[in-house]
């Protein structure tokens, strides 16, 4: 049964390399994306940290700031 | 005008999404595949070869279809006077041209057992290889130009001599003899595929879909975190 799904009539070796190319691609796109946004969310993380009291207070006042810092403490 | 579009509201649903896309993704992926791989009939003519299609077939569509968005989205862009069109185009690109790649090497793999070769330079096959070329203008435009206004010019006229091409692509199959077979699938007409194998299809385009919305989700983020950078600098 294993040995048909696999070899499938001769093709096998087309049809796995064409859907692992595929899966393969989709996980290195995925990884990559996922890197640059953590990359950039620690890099927002290491600005805020080093703004003064009345300056974090500043950007802490806008809604967008204060949804990427929740979502640094989540992950 | 665009209310909607304010940078506040959208990071608060954008945020929050990648995580149950990626959820949905891995599900419809799983029943896209056992159809794809196990489930779905061989070909009376091409055999087991034909499982192919389930890979080649959906990425090219998802491919045509970001450019089209990326064209329509840099057009609004300078219309409207948002920025923030720009931005939804530059995130959608990467996971077009990923698309335009799987869809060229899914192709040539598929070639090698029908065709007899893996390359040829056939209408539909070097159309595609453009739009490639194409996707990569784009996404290097946004690497190499730093002036905000300068790289949405230069980037939308890439998208414009670009779009060209995408009809050329869809009809290149029936204005030149090529070696590419004709569409199975029309939307206005009957199509010529059996619903067995038709089914899978839709459920790995679905798939496919909510692979490009994730990627873009996560993406477009990046971007507006990069945004939030600039302007705590700024502070």
């Amino acid at each position: 049964m294993i040995n048909e799904l696999l070899f499938m009539n001769g093709y096998g070796v087309y049809v796995l390399s064409a859907f692992s190319f595929t899966l393969l691609s989709f996980t290195a796109l995925y990884l990559v994306t996922k890197i640059q946004f953590i990359k950039e969310q620690n890099k927002f993380v290491a600005k805020y940290g080093s703004l003064n009291s009345e300056k974090a207070i500043s950007a802490k006042s806008q809604r967008i700031n204060k949804e990427i810092l929740a979502n640094v403490t989540k992950n | 005008m665009f209310k909607f579009l304010q940078l506040n509201k959208i990071f608060q649903i954008t945020s929050k999404a990648p995580k149950y896309v990626l959820f949905l993704f891995i599900v419809v992926l799983s029943v896209g595949l056992t159809e794809a791989l196990i489930l779905s009939p061989e070909d009376y003519k091409q055999s087991d070869a034909v499982r192919i299609m389930y890979v080649h077939v959906p990425s090219a569509w998802i491919s045509l279809g970001i450019f089209s968005s990326i064209t329509f989205l840099s057009l609004s862009g300078f219309i409207f006077k948002n920025n923030n069109f720009f931005l939804i185009s530059k995130s959608l690109a990467p996971s077009g041209f990923v698309f335009n790649i799987i869809a060229l090497v899914t192709g040539a793999i598929w070639g090698k057992p029908t065709w007899g070769t893996w390359w040829a330079w056939d209408a539909r096959i070097t159309s595609m290889l453009i739009l490639a070329l194409f996707y990569l203008m784009y996404l290097i435009s946004w690497r190499i130009y730093e002036n905000e206004e300068k790289v949405f010019k230069i980037s939308t006229f890439i998208t414009i001599l670009g779009i060209i091409n995408v009809p050329i692509i869809k009809y290149s199959v029936d204005w030149w003899n090529t070696l590419h077979q004709p569409a199975s699938i029309n939307i206005l007409s009957k199509s010529s595929i059996h619903s067995s194998m038709l089914f899978p299809l839709i459920i790995m385009t679905a798939a496919f879909v909510l692979f490009s919305l994730l990627i873009f989700l996560m993406k477009y983020n990046t971007e507006l975190i990069k945004i939030k950078n600039k302007g705590l600098d700024r502070l």
